[in-house]
């Protein structure tokens, strides 16, 4: 076993809002330049361990190191080399994105010359330089989700804290903080995210954790916990009983699940376009019209049923 | 290729009076950009002295001094009534801080943690300064004619200044202890009015039924109020100065701990 470059160590974390436990007894370790995205459902903990690594709330036992700090004793060296985007946005409204970004600069003990060439590019880099002069309370959501993120980046922190960075955001947004997300990566930033998408997850982490109820329920590769909760599915409806007869025979043994009553059925897909094709093309060739048919991905859910067997997470307590 | 970032090198406490320089940066220009709050802190005052004057005046004037009119008592105690009531925004800065945020992002950042409540206390004394300067220049307008020396100027100038310090740290205290932005408009209210009201800033306190005389003359705004007014109109200041500096700097003693403790505790809850 070769000694890991760990950033960030959590071990036997525990934490209670009184009698409630939000936190029993958390494990994780994230490797320099990865990312471990913590996948939950509200109020798993989540924003608790993210608020617990960035000093912003104690715990009761436990230690827990972020790039060789304890974040009990050490807190301002580990304030010195973190970045945190929250959950609610904390940008200025009545300052502008420019104004924003020079004043956390500052806060990061930044020169003031430095801050603002910093702030520029920042500007430049995150498309913000035509809203730069405007109060941020005139930004569209997903600007202000840039532009929060940008201030978190304002003195390049090698370890990032981003806490459901795309809820909310419309689909091109969320594509955009997608790209944005990859090259930090790239950069060498080790960053822990949490997303209640597996789909986020699975596109941009490293290894993932699964929380639920304050424990991490399973962890691994995205692959290997994909295999777990089971591939895409192409879910198919036919017209009647019929036609539903045959084209369970035609598909045979790629039928994973079936309902005779909706005269649907279920067939695994590794690869989207091939195996749609294929599937396709056997009914065709057996003559059975399809009346309508969609792509089913593994949602949060899915990955809950499988590793629990409960169909609803069971969550803890709203946190923040 | 990102520049080259530099980073300041400076004692420790130089950059935490830096960091309260920069939140008091922020508030004032909130202050400048936030318009309404701008338009209370012109107009509020001169609708109050206008009003004051015009409506208690003719009643009030008969109880007064032989010689002293209405506007020359009123100035002092509306002045300090304005900047009590003004202090409230400072109480709804710092709850809407708290609710928004933006207190986590500061608190992650390696700067000095109390810097917001210095800011936003700082910025208070600005807004004041601003009402105070134009109910001045009203009273003038209106009437007001004051027997202070420059000497006396700077004394009062430097008690509405302890006052307003004074009452900015209880004011953060209600927006630390306040759930929400409408609990510390009804809070701020209830503290505040019956203060301004219950002494002499507007009446003289010779009227007033034994109980209520008795809080009225021994609250602390009366103390400020009867200092600054014997300074302004020329006459002994007696115990007033002394009793006045005496409050304000007690309660500065214990508002600005309490205070720091309570931001502590809201923020990391």
């Amino acid at each position: 076993m070769s000694i890991a470059d760990y950033v960030i160590e959590v071990q036997k974390l525990t934490k209670s809002y009184g009698k409630v436990e939000v936190l029993k007894g958390v494990d994780l370790q994230v490797e320099r330049g990865t990312m471990l995205a913590l996948l939950g459902p509200n109020g798993a903990g989540k924003t608790t361990i993210v608020r617990i690594l960035s000093t912003l709330l104690g715990f009761d036992e436990g230690t827990v190191l972020v790039d060789g700090h304890d974040v009990r004793t050490e807190v301002n060296a580990v304030r010195a080399v973190i970045g945190l985007t929250g959950q609610s946005t904390a940008v200025d409204e009545l300052l502008t994105g420019r104004e924003n970004l020079v004043m956390m600069g500052r806060l990061y003990r930044l020169t003031a010359s430095s801050a603002k060439v910093r702030a520029q590019e920042l500007l430049e880099e995150f498309d913000l330089l035509e809203a730069a002069g405007r109060p941020t309370k005139t930004y569209s959501g997903g600007m202000r989700r840039r532009l929060d993120l940008a201030v978190s980046l304002i003195a390049t922190p090698p370890v990032l804290f981003l806490d459901e960075p795309t809820t909310g955001l419309d689909p091109r947004s969320r594509l955009a903080m997608w790209g944005i997300i990859k090259s930090l990566l790239a950069g060498g930033t080790t960053i822990l995210l949490t997303t209640q998408y597996l789909e986020e997850a699975d596109q941009l982490a490293d290894r993932i954790a699964v929380i639920d109820g304050g424990r991490v329920i399973a962890a691994g590769t995205p692959s290997s916990l994909k295999s777990k909760v089971g591939n895409d599915r192409l879910e198919l409806t036919f017209l009647d009983d019929e036609s539903f007869r045959h084209a369970l025979t035609a598909l045979d043994d790629d039928v994973i699940d079936s309902n005779a009553a909706e005269y649907s059925a279920s067939v695994v897909i590794n690869d989207t376009n091939s195996d749609v094709k294929r599937a396709l093309n056997m009914l065709a060739e057996a003559g059975v019209v399809v009346q309508s048919l969609a792509v089913h991905k593994p949602t949060l859910d899915d990955v809950f049923l499988s590793l629990t067997g409960k169909l609803k997470p069971s969550g803890t307590v709203e946190s923040n | 290729m990102p520049a080259q970032l530099v980073f300041e090198r400076r004692p420790r406490a130089i950059l935490a009076v830096n960091d309260s320089l920069l939140m008091a940066r922020r508030s004032c220009t909130h202050i400048i950009r936030n318009t309404d709050q701008l338009l209370g802190a012109f107009f509020q005052p001169i609708m109050f002295l206008v009003l004051f004057a015009a409506v208690f005046g003719g009643a009030i004037s008969k109880t007064l001094p032989p010689g002293t009119s209405y506007l020359d008592f009123l100035m002092p105690g509306i002045i300090i009534q304005t900047v009590a009531f003004g202090s409230t925004t400072a109480a709804v800065a710092v709850c809407n801080d708290l609710q928004k945020g933006i207190v986590d992002r500061f608190r992650s950042l390696p700067m000095s943690p109390l810097a917001v409540l210095n800011g936003h206390v700082a910025s208070n004394l600005l807004r004041s300064a601003i009402s105070t300067v134009v109910m001045l220049v009203v009273g003038l307008v209106i009437g007001f004619r004051s027997q202070a020396s420059v000497i006396d100027w700077l004394a009062i100038a430097g008690l509405i200044l302890l006052f307003t310090l004074a009452f900015s740290w209880l004011s953060a205290i209600v927006g630390l202890m306040a759930k929400s932005v409408e609990a510390v408009q009804w809070l701020t209210f209830v503290l505040v009015f019956p203060l301004t009201f219950a002494s002499t800033t507007f009446v003289p306190a010779a009227g007033m039924n034994p109980i209520l005389k008795a809080f009225a003359v021994n609250q602390p705004i009366t103390q400020v109020v009867e200092a600054v007014r014997a300074l302004m109109l020329g006459r002994p200041i007696g115990n007033f100065g002394w009793l006045a500096i005496g409050w304000n700097i007690g309660i500065l003693l214990l508002a600005v701990p309490l205070a720091s403790w309570l931001f502590r505790l809201r923020a990391s809850g």
